[in-house]
């Protein structure tokens, strides 16, 4: 009768534990995504398909394996597996030209739910990104400005330039050089020829060589890049032969010390220090030495010309130089030291666009103040 | 021909660099790639065999002229090709040995680790000057000589206090204001400057592109 009773007791527990089971099963059921799509990724170079989903609330999910299968074969192929808060999956091995479809499943620890597959997608390459259409206006207009400024150059050669003091000091800073017959120390910065503040600074190098040329004042260019070293070299060179002083120049002038940026703040600290040059023009792109080179230049006692792009460095070179050519000062110098018109009228031109963009900033922002108008969300 | 050339070259160069920013196919893409990656490694390559070219000169032309400090010329020559032949010869690392010997005893002097202890210690070394060199920079600027410099005082002070503790127990608001002087006026100035940046750029680039700014190549018409 006990056995009977035990028998009983083991057989309702079996039961009761089968049936929370299935309960369990039937609430831990996951559910497929809904909504599988494919599309070709835009403004891209093709080879990418993106796929997305909607995801079903699902507990225990864990995450979705994204499985492939291309028109001419039969089998699915698994491409990934991303988290479960993933909604979308961009298919970067597709073959352009060929007609895929996806099909993501939802997993859990126990079950899968597969989608159903999506329609068929081709990945394209295309030839123009639209999202760079706002960047290709900006630009026509900067350029269709500067090309009438630069036409108007050719007839009226009377363009105004406001005063940048830094760029009027070239000329008293070389003469004093040359009165204490010092050298002048002229620093490209220490980026490559990539950095267009590299290919400003020696559109400078050019005309300070051209006056130093003509002063005889000894000048002293250290380079960190070899290319850009090969540029600086025939700058100088040839600007020597312009001033008509082709004799002066020497292939020691320009010189290139080495690509490591400390080891380079170091070889033209001791040039400073040794050398004692009247004037240092510290002219492109510059990094955590800008300060390291400007303080050991102020300590020297030389006149200090510095111009950079980079906004970090820029509060150094203010404390310690007497000069700081500013952001797009920078790029105006050439045109401002040579007074060529065609350059002047870029300049020009630059000035017009920067005046757009200020009326831009001003009227977008009244509006966005005054007008509940979706600009606010624009700007 | 002399100046011909290399302003045709960087009207194509220029025209295809700005090209291919706009146009996403593969067959402008990865020729853009292929032109910055490889070509630019290629040129550079050349660039640097011409570099130590100009190394050598510079010092050995000291050395001819005996001229002040000769002695270290010496120093960089030598150095400059025991690190060449190490590098070459010697492996990259212990793990990697090559066919000259780079251990004597305990002793290691493998490329990386000329690097690691020479050259890292080194650099370490000037760039913790920086400070002293702030110290000194940040002396001269808060001189409150005129109103910028004393405005730059004030400012300086403010963002100082307010990034320590201390600047919160004296007055409550003060790391907000801090905050707000960062995040505002002195993010509106570098936008200010990075607009010029930005225009003056494509400005030099267009002169450079169309030929009408020279200065690169010298000057001259």
């Amino acid at each position: 009768m006990a056995e009977q009773a035990t028998f009983t007791a083991v057989l309702l527990e079996t039961l009761l534990n089968m049936t929370v089971f299935s309960i369990t099963c039937l609430i831990a059921a996951i559910s497929p995504p809904l909504a599988t799509t494919a599309s070709d990724v835009p403004n891209d170079k093709g080879g990418a398909i993106l796929v997305s989903w909607l995801p079903a609330d699902n507990p225990g999910l864990t995450g979705y394996r994204i499985l492939r299968q291309a028109e001419s074969n039969p089998t699915w192929e698994t491409l990934g597996f991303v988290g479960r808060l993933a909604r979308r999956y961009t298919d970067d091995r597709a073959r352009n030209g060929v007609r895929y479809r996806y099909q993501v499943v939802a997993e859990s620890t126990t079950e899968t739910a597969p989608s159903e597959p999506s329609d068929f997608a081709i990945a394209s390459p295309q030839w123009f990104d639209y999202k760079t259409l706002p960047a290709l206006l900006g630009t026509f207009i900067l350029t269709f400005i500067s090309i009438y400024f630069i036409r108007r150059a050719r007839r009226d050669r009377s363009l105004f330039i406001r005063r940048i003091a830094g760029l009027d000091a070239v000329e008293e800073a070389l003469g004093r050089a040359t009165e204490m017959g010092r050298a002048t120390l002229y620093v490209p910065g220490l980026s490559s020829m990539a950095d267009v503040a590299t290919i400003a600074s020696l559109n400078i190098l050019g005309e300070v060589a051209t006056k130093t040329a003509k002063f005889g004042t000894p000048l002293i260019v250290p380079n960190r890049d070899p290319i850009v070293y090969t540029v600086a070299h025939e700058v100088v060179k040839e600007a020597y032969t312009t001033a008509g002083r082709p004799d002066a120049f020497n292939s020691d002038i320009v010189f290139f010390v080495t690509t490591d940026q400390f080891a380079f703040a170091a070889a033209v600290d001791g040039i400073m220090v040794r050398e004692r040059p009247a004037t240092n023009f510290l002219i492109g792109m510059f990094w955590a030495e800008s300060l390291i080179l400007a303080e050991t230049g102020a300590a020297t006692g030389a006149i200090q010309i510095a111009g950079t792009d980079a906004v970090h460095q820029l509060p150094f070179f203010i404390t310690a130089c007497d000069y700081t050519l500013i952001g797009e000062e920078l790029y105006a110098a050439s045109a401002y030291l040579s007074r060529e018109p065609l350059l002047l009228g870029a300049v020009k031109g630059q000035d017009y666009a920067k005046a757009i963009i200020i009326t831009l900033i001003v009227v977008g922002s009244l509006l966005a103040l005054t007008v509940n108008l979706p600009v606010a969300n624009w700007l | 021909m002399k100046r011909r050339l290399p302003l045709l070259i960087v009207l194509a160069t220029g025209v295809f660099g700005a090209l291919a920013f706009f146009v996403p196919h593969a067959a402008v893409r990865d020729v853009d790639l292929t032109m910055r990656n490889d070509v630019l490694r290629i040129i550079a390559a050349f660039g640097l065999i011409l570099g130590v070219g100009s190394i050598l000169r510079h010092h050995l032309t000291k050395i001819q002229r005996r001229a002040e400090h000769w002695g270290y010329s010496w120093v960089t020559i030598i150095m400059l090709f025991a690190s060449a032949v190490v590098g070459l010869f010697g492996g990259i690392d212990p793990r990697t040995p090559g066919v000259l010997p780079t251990r004597i005893g305990s002793f290691s002097f493998h490329i990386q680790t000329l690097y690691t202890s020479v050259m890292v210690p080194l650099a370490a070394t000037m760039f913790s000057m920086l400070a002293f060199y702030m110290a000194s920079a940040a002396y001269r600027a808060f001189r409150a000589r005129n109103l910028e410099a004393t405005l730059l005082l004030i400012a300086a002070f403010v963002l100082m206090l307010g990034a320590v503790p201390l600047g919160s127990l004296l007055v409550r608001p003060l790391p907000d204001f801090a905050e707000w002087i960062l995040t505002v006026p002195n993010t509106a100035a570098k936008r200010g400057i990075l607009f010029g940046v930005g225009l003056g750029t494509i400005a030099t680039s267009l002169k450079i592109i169309l030929g009408i700014e020279r200065g690169w190549l010298g000057g001259g018409s």
